[in-house]
């Protein structure tokens, strides 16, 4: 088991298996989400039960934490370890002729992820915990709605929603379909889980991406 | 047809290298790719210059021996060769090669574009065998009823010829593909079983320290492979070890 802990398909595996968790994730944030655009209602709703729920707060939201801080960290990890597996880099690299834009270059994809993190976490979860765990704010059931609303009115913002939604979707792309072969699942089922895992990685983004333009737009009529 | 060629020429491990530029004529498109080198090292060689070290045994592209990463491939543009059955035909007058070696820090260059392969060597020595008995009562392999469609499977994984073109064309230069086929060429057998946990776990071991890197799906490998072994391979083998930690 030792060995396990620091062994190349160790790593492989646990950036695998945090990359699915983070993808059930985004299934479940997207869900959420969607009900905005046609039920502000159900959005408040959903909200309510999400940011309230102690199950949520107390024990869910801090494994999401630990996930998406694990894949992160580990993505640099082993993009360094793989950077030094080669010291001298070629004169000439022809990666396009063997192998997707996506797989290449995913911690740049990462990377932007991050950066967009950055800024969801200021937008939207750095004042959900200050009203609710620093200011400890009184709860308003309906205030949800609102405050998405108005976070959408900067085209700026929807700018940079969208163009994070793109890249999100390149990094899932390669992403999800490969951590099926991580986990040693290659069978006469691959053919089908990979398409599936990119239709996942286009519908998911692009679902995001007409939330955000919704929301932009309805609020400008 | 007229070509030039960008080679790497290091005098031996410990110096610097750089890229040389060599201009070549007179090359027919059925001449092999070591061929044409051939013609320019007899040239240098006329010219009094040190002729380009370079890999190669059977030229029969069964032996594993040759290698070259050719304007950024492994074995060149053309698919399941190796650079040894690489025509020139692939190439067009005018136009600029480059040549260089695999790069992977697990595979130091020894001088121009040879390279050090021996870490797949120890990467086989931690585990890549079956302990036979030759005592005499050894068991006809042909008396072992073995299913088609995993004799086949081992047979296609046991077709790797070891060259590195795997670790050469990754982007990380992991070496899961190679390990994965000497892992899995014994765990599709039943004569493989008995070594099994131990077989896997010591050859990623190894494979680890010597200092390739992590595999990340690209595919790469596969695609440059030029006996065509299958990433279903390293799946099997990542099962294979995942179930051997457990056990071990």
């Amino acid at each position: 088991m030792s060995g396990l802990i620091k062994s190349s398909i160790a790593r492989k595996v646990a950036m695998a298996l945090s990359g699915l968790f983070l993808v059930f994730f985004l299934l479940q944030h997207f869900s959420i989400n969607f009900t905005s655009i046609f039920s502000p209602e159900t959005f408040n709703e959903l909200s309510h039960f999400m940011g309230t729920n102690p199950l949520v707060q107390f024990v869910l939201q801090p494994i999401l934490i630990f996930g998406v801080v694990f894949h992160f960290v580990m993505g640099f990890v082993l993009e360094i370890r793989n950077r030094n597996a080669r010291a001298v880099k070629y004169a000439k690299y022809n990666g396009g002729s063997n192998s997707s834009w996506m797989s290449r270059n995913m911690i740049f994809s990462g990377l932007v992820i991050l950066a967009f993190l950055g800024l969801h976490f200021y937008d939207f979860w750095i004042p959900e915990m200050v009203h609710k765990y620093v200011e400890f704010a009184p709860e308003d059931a309906t205030r949800y709605y609102p405050e998405l609303v108005e976070k959408f009115v900067s085209p700026v913002r929807v700018g940079l929603y969208v163009v994070s939604f793109v890249f999100l979707a390149l990094h899932l792309w390669h992403g999800f379909a490969s951590s099926f072969q991580s986990v040693g699942f290659n069978n006469k089922y691959s053919v089908a889980a990979t398409k599936f895992a990119k239709a996942f990685a286009v519908v998911i983004p692009l679902g995001f991406i007409i939330i955000a333009l919704v929301l932009h737009f309805n609020h400008n009529h | 047809m007229n070509l030039t060629l960008k080679i790497w020429r290091q005098k031996d491990a410990n110096s610097e290298g750089k890229m040389v530029d060599y201009p070549i004529s007179g090359i027919e498109g059925d001449m092999s790719f070591l061929e044409m080198l051939d013609v320019l090292n007899e040239q240098l060689i006329n010219k009094g210059e040190e002729p380009v070290v370079f890999d190669h045994d059977c030229r029969e592209g069964i032996c594993g021996s040759c290698s070259l990463q050719i304007n950024g491939e492994p074995h060149g543009p053309d698919r399941l060769v190796t650079t040894c059955q690489l025509h020139m035909r692939m190439f067009n007058d005018g136009d600029t090669i480059f040549i260089e070696p695999f790069r992977a820090k697990a595979f130091p260059v020894i001088k121009d574009l040879m390279v050090d392969r021996s870490a797949f060597d120890r990467i086989q020595q931690a585990g890549g065998y079956v302990s036979v008995n030759t005592s005499g009562n050894t068991i006809d392999a042909n008396a072992i009823p073995i299913e088609k469609e995993n004799a086949d499977d081992a047979f296609a994984a046991a077709t790797c010829i070891g060259c590195g073109a795997c670790v050469a064309a990754c982007k990380n230069a992991s070496a899961m593909l190679f390990t994965s086929a000497k892992v899995s060429q014994y765990a599709l057998l039943p004569q493989g079983q008995v070594e099994a946990t131990d077989r896997v776990l010591a050859m990623v071991k190894q494979m680890d320290d010597e200092g390739f890197g992590n595999c990340t799906n690209t595919g790469a490998c596969e695609i440059e492979c030029p006996k065509g072994i299958s990433l279903e391979n390293i799946a099997r083998m990542n099962r294979e070890y995942l179930s051997a930690s457990l056990k071990g």
